[in-house]
C-alpha cells in the first residue's frame, strides 16, 4: 500500500511535466493543425537554459523559470517564422515532414561541442530537498519540489485559462482555430495570432524544461527532449488533440500508468503508454475531451 | 537494332545498371561499404515505395511502417536462424538449402507482416487523418515492445548470427520485382479506386467503392512488401535488435517519400535512392553529418513542398500508351 501510494506520487509529478509540453503540442496542433515535432526539443533547449542560468548566475528559481519561458518563447516564434509560416498554405504533410527537420536540427545542432556538448550534465541544486512525511501509518512523504511543481503548474495553467477565455488574444486564438478564413475577414491577423500561439506553447515547454531539471537532476544529453516530447504528444492525443484540459487529464492519467507499468517491468512501461493511445483512440476516435469535427460535403 | 534498343530503353538501361555495378565491385572499384550502401538503397526503395502506396496513393497517413519491417524481419529469422539455435542444430549456411529456406523465409516474413497488417488496419482504417497516423506509429511501437519482451526472439538484446543470405542480385531482382508488382496495382482499377479514396472519400463511396475494404487492402499489400523488405534487411545486417526498427525508422521512410513528392512512385525511388547516399557523403563532418541532413531537408521541403519531383512520373512507370 505504501508503495502504491508513493508511485501513485510520482506519477503525478511525471504528469506535471508532461502537462506543460502537452499544452503547447496541443494549443498548436488545435490552431494550423501540425504535429509539432520539434516541440520535444524546445523543452530540451528549456533544461539546458536553466542549467546555464543556474550554474553561470546563481540566480533564483523565479528568474530561472521566467529566463527559460522567455528564451524558449523566442525560439518557438523563430521556428514557426522560418520553417512552418512559408508552408502554411502547402500541403500539411510537407509541413510535418519540415517538423522533423527542425527536430533533427535543433537536437544535432545542440549536440555540438561548442554549443551544448553531448555530455551527461548534472542539474544544480537550486532548491534545498525537504521531505514531508503526509501520512504516517503509510510513510508516504512528498517534497517540497513536488509541492513546488504543482504550484507552478497551477499558477500557469490559471494562467492560460485565463488568457485563453478572458482576454482579446485568446479570443482571436479561439477564431483563428476555429475558421482561419473568416478569422481573417474578421480583421485579426492571422500570422501575428498563430505566433503568439506557438510562444506560449513554447513558453510552457520551457517552464517544464525548468522542472524536469528541478526533478530528476541529470542532463543527459541534447536528445533527451525526445521520449518526455512523445509521452507528453500521445497524452495531448489521449485527452483530445486541441483540448486544453483534455492535454492537463491525458499527460496525468500518462505520467500515473506509466510509472505503474514501469515498476512491473520497463519494457511493459515502455509500450504501455502506446497501448493506452490505441484503446483509447478506438473506443473514442477523438480522444476523451475532444469534439467531434463535422464533416462537410 | 536501334529501334529495338529505343522499345527495350528501360529493360536495357536496368541491365546496364546491374552489370556495372555488380562488375565493379568483382573489380574491386567499390568497396564492401558502398556496396552495402547500394543494397540498403535497394531495400529502402521498396520500403518508400511501399509506404508511398498507403500514403501517397491512398492518402492515408501511416507513420508506423517500420513496425511492418520488424515483423517481417523477425518471423524470417526466426525459420532461418532462431529455430536453428533453440533446438541447437547447425545452420544450413550457403547452401542450396539454406537459400531455399531463405526464400521460403522471406515469403513468410512478408505475410507475417501483411496478416499483422490487416489485423491493424481493420480497427484503425475508421480513424481518419492525424489520429490514424498516431495510431499507426503506437502499433509499431507496440511491435517493438512485444519483440522486446520475447525471449526466443532475443528480447531487448537482439538476434545474432543470422546468415548473410542478401546479396546485390537479390536486392536488385527483388526492388524490381516489387516496384513492378506495386506499379501494376496501382495502374489496375484497385489503384484508380485508391486515388479516388484519396480525393474525396465520399465521392468515391458514392461512386461504389468501398472505402474502408480499398484501405486495409492497401494497407495489407503495403505491409507485405515492407515484411519481405524486413526479411532482406535482415539477412543482411546479420544482426537485429528491436532497436532497428524504432519510430525514427519509419520517420526515415516518411522522409524519403516526401522528400521525392509523395504522390508518385518516381518521386518514392528518388527519394529514397538520394537520401539514403546524402547522410554518408556528409559522414566526413562528422558532428555536422546530422546538421547539415537536417538542414538540407527542412531547405528542400521549403523550396520544393511538393518533393523534389512534384508529381511528375516517370515514363516507364506510366500506363503505356497503345
Amino acid at each position: 500500500m505504501d508503495y502504491f501510494l508513493q508511485q501513485l506520487i510520482n506519477g503525478i509529478q511525471l504528469g506535471t511535466i508532461y502537462a506543460l509540453i502537452a499544452l503547447g503540442y496541443t494549443m498548436v496542433y488545435g490552431i494550423i493543425k501540425l504535429i509539432n515535432f520539434a516541440h520535444a526539443d524546445v523543452f530540451m533547449i528549456g533544461v539546458y537554459t536553466a542549467f546555464f542560468t543556474a550554474t553561470w548566475y546563481q540566480v533564483p528559481f523565479p528568474i530561472v523559470i521566467v529566463v527559460a519561458m522567455v528564451v524558449c518563447a523566442i525560439i518557438g516564434v523563430t521556428m514557426e517564422k522560418i520553417a512552418y509560416k512559408p508552408l502554411r498554405y502547402k500541403p500539411r504533410l510537407s509541413a510535418l515532414i519540415t517538423a522533423l527537420g527542425v527536430s533533427l536540427f535543433l537536437e544535432n545542432f545542440c549536440a555540438l561541442p561548442f554549443v551544448f556538448g553531448p555530455e551527461y550534465r548534472s542539474f544544480p541544486e537550486l532548491i534545498p530537498l525537504k521531505r514531508y512525511v503526509i501520512w504516517k501509518t503509510y510513510d508516504v512523504s512528498v517534497t517540497n519540489i513536488f509541492l513546488l511543481n504543482l504550484g507552478v503548474v497551477s499558477v500557469l495553467l490559471c494562467g492560460l485559462f485565463y488568457l485563453v477565455n478572458y482576454t482579446m488574444i485568446g479570443k482571436k486564438m479561439r477564431a483563428v482555430s476555429y475558421d482561419k478564413a473568416t478569422a481573417s475577414l474578421m480583421g485579426i491577423n492571422v500570422d501575428r495570432t498563430i505566433s503568439f500561439t506557438f510562444a506560449i506553447g513554447a513558453a510552457l515547454a520551457g517552464a517544464s524544461g525548468v522542472l524536469y531539471g528541478l526533478t530528476y537532476r541529470s542532463i543527459q544529453s541534447p536528445y533527451l527532449g525526445i521520449w518526455p516530447g512523445w509521452k507528453a504528444f500521445i497524452a495531448a492525443v489521449i485527452g483530445g488533440i486541441g483540448s486544453i484540459p483534455g492535454a492537463v487529464v491525458g499527460s496525468y492519467l500518462m505520467g500515473i500508468s506509466e510509472v505503474y507499468a514501469n515498476s512491473i517491468n520497463s519494457n511493459i512501461g515502455f509500450g504501455m503508454a502506446f497501448v493506452i493511445l490505441i484503446l483509447v483512440l478506438i473506443v473514442k476516435p477523438t480522444g476523451l475531451l475532444g469534439s467531434k469535427e463535422q464533416e462537410k460535403i | 537494332m536501334r529501334s529495338l534498343l529505343k522499345r527495350h530503353l528501360v529493360i536495357t538501361a536496368l541491365l546496364l545498371l546491374y552489370i556495372v555495378i555488380s562488375l565493379s565491385y568483382r573489380f574491386e572499384l567499390l568497396n564492401t561499404y558502398v556496396m552495402q550502401l547500394i543494397m540498403f538503397a535497394g531495400i529502402n526503395v521498396v520500403m518508400t515505395v511501399s509506404l508511398g502506396m498507403i500514403n501517397g496513393f491512398t492518402g492515408q497517413f501511416s507513420i508506423g511502417h517500420a513496425g511492418f519491417m520488424a515483423a517481417g524481419a523477425y518471423s524470417s529469422i526466426f525459420l532461418t536462424t532462431v529455430i536453428f539455435q533453440l533446438t541447437g542444430t547447425a545452420l544450413p549456411g550457403k547452401t542450396l538449402w539454406g537459400y531455399l529456406l531463405f526464400f521460403l523465409a522471406l515469403g513468410i516474413g512478408g505475410l507475417v507482416a501483411a496478416v499483422t497488417g490487416f489485423l491493424i488496419g481493420l480497427p484503425t482504417l475508421r480513424l481518419k487523418g492525424d489520429y490514424l497516423a498516431i495510431v499507426t506509429m503506437a502499433f509499431g511501437e507496440v511491435i517493438r515492445t512485444i519483440i522486446r519482451v520475447s525471449e526466443p526472439l532475443g528480447g531487448p538484446r537482439g538476434v545474432g548470427g543470422i546468415p548473410e543470405y542478401t546479396n546485390f542480385t537479390i536486392v536488385f531482382l527483388f526492388a524490381l520485382a516489387s516496384i513492378w508488382l506495386m506499379r501494376n496495382f496501382l495502374l489496375s482499377t484497385y489503384g484508380r479506386a485508391s486515388r479516388a479514396v484519396r480525393d474525396n472519400e465520399i465521392a468515391a463511396e458514392m461512386m461504389g467503392v468501398d472505402t474502408t475494404r480499398q484501405k486495409v487492402l492497401v494497407f495489407t499489400i503495403s505491409a507485405f512488401f515492407a515484411g519481405c523488405a524486413g526479411a532482406i534487411y535482415a539477412h543482411l545486417l546479420q544482426y537485429i535488435h528491436p532497436d532497428n526498427f524504432t519510430f525514427m525508422k519509419s520517420l526515415e521512410y516518411l522522409i524519403y517519400l516526401y522528400i521525392g513528392g509523395a504522390s508518385t512512385i518516381s518521386g518514392a525511388i528518388t527519394g529514397a535512392v538520394i537520401f539514403t547516399f546524402i547522410p554518408e557523403l556528409f559522414r566526413r563532418f562528422q558532428a555536422w553529418r546530422m546538421v547539415i541532413y537536417s538542414l538540407t531537408l527542412v531547405l528542400v521541403m521549403l523550396l520544393r513542398p511538393d518533393g523534389i519531383l512534384g508529381n511528375r512520373e516517370f515514363r516507364f512507370l506510366q500506363r503505356s500508351q497503345k
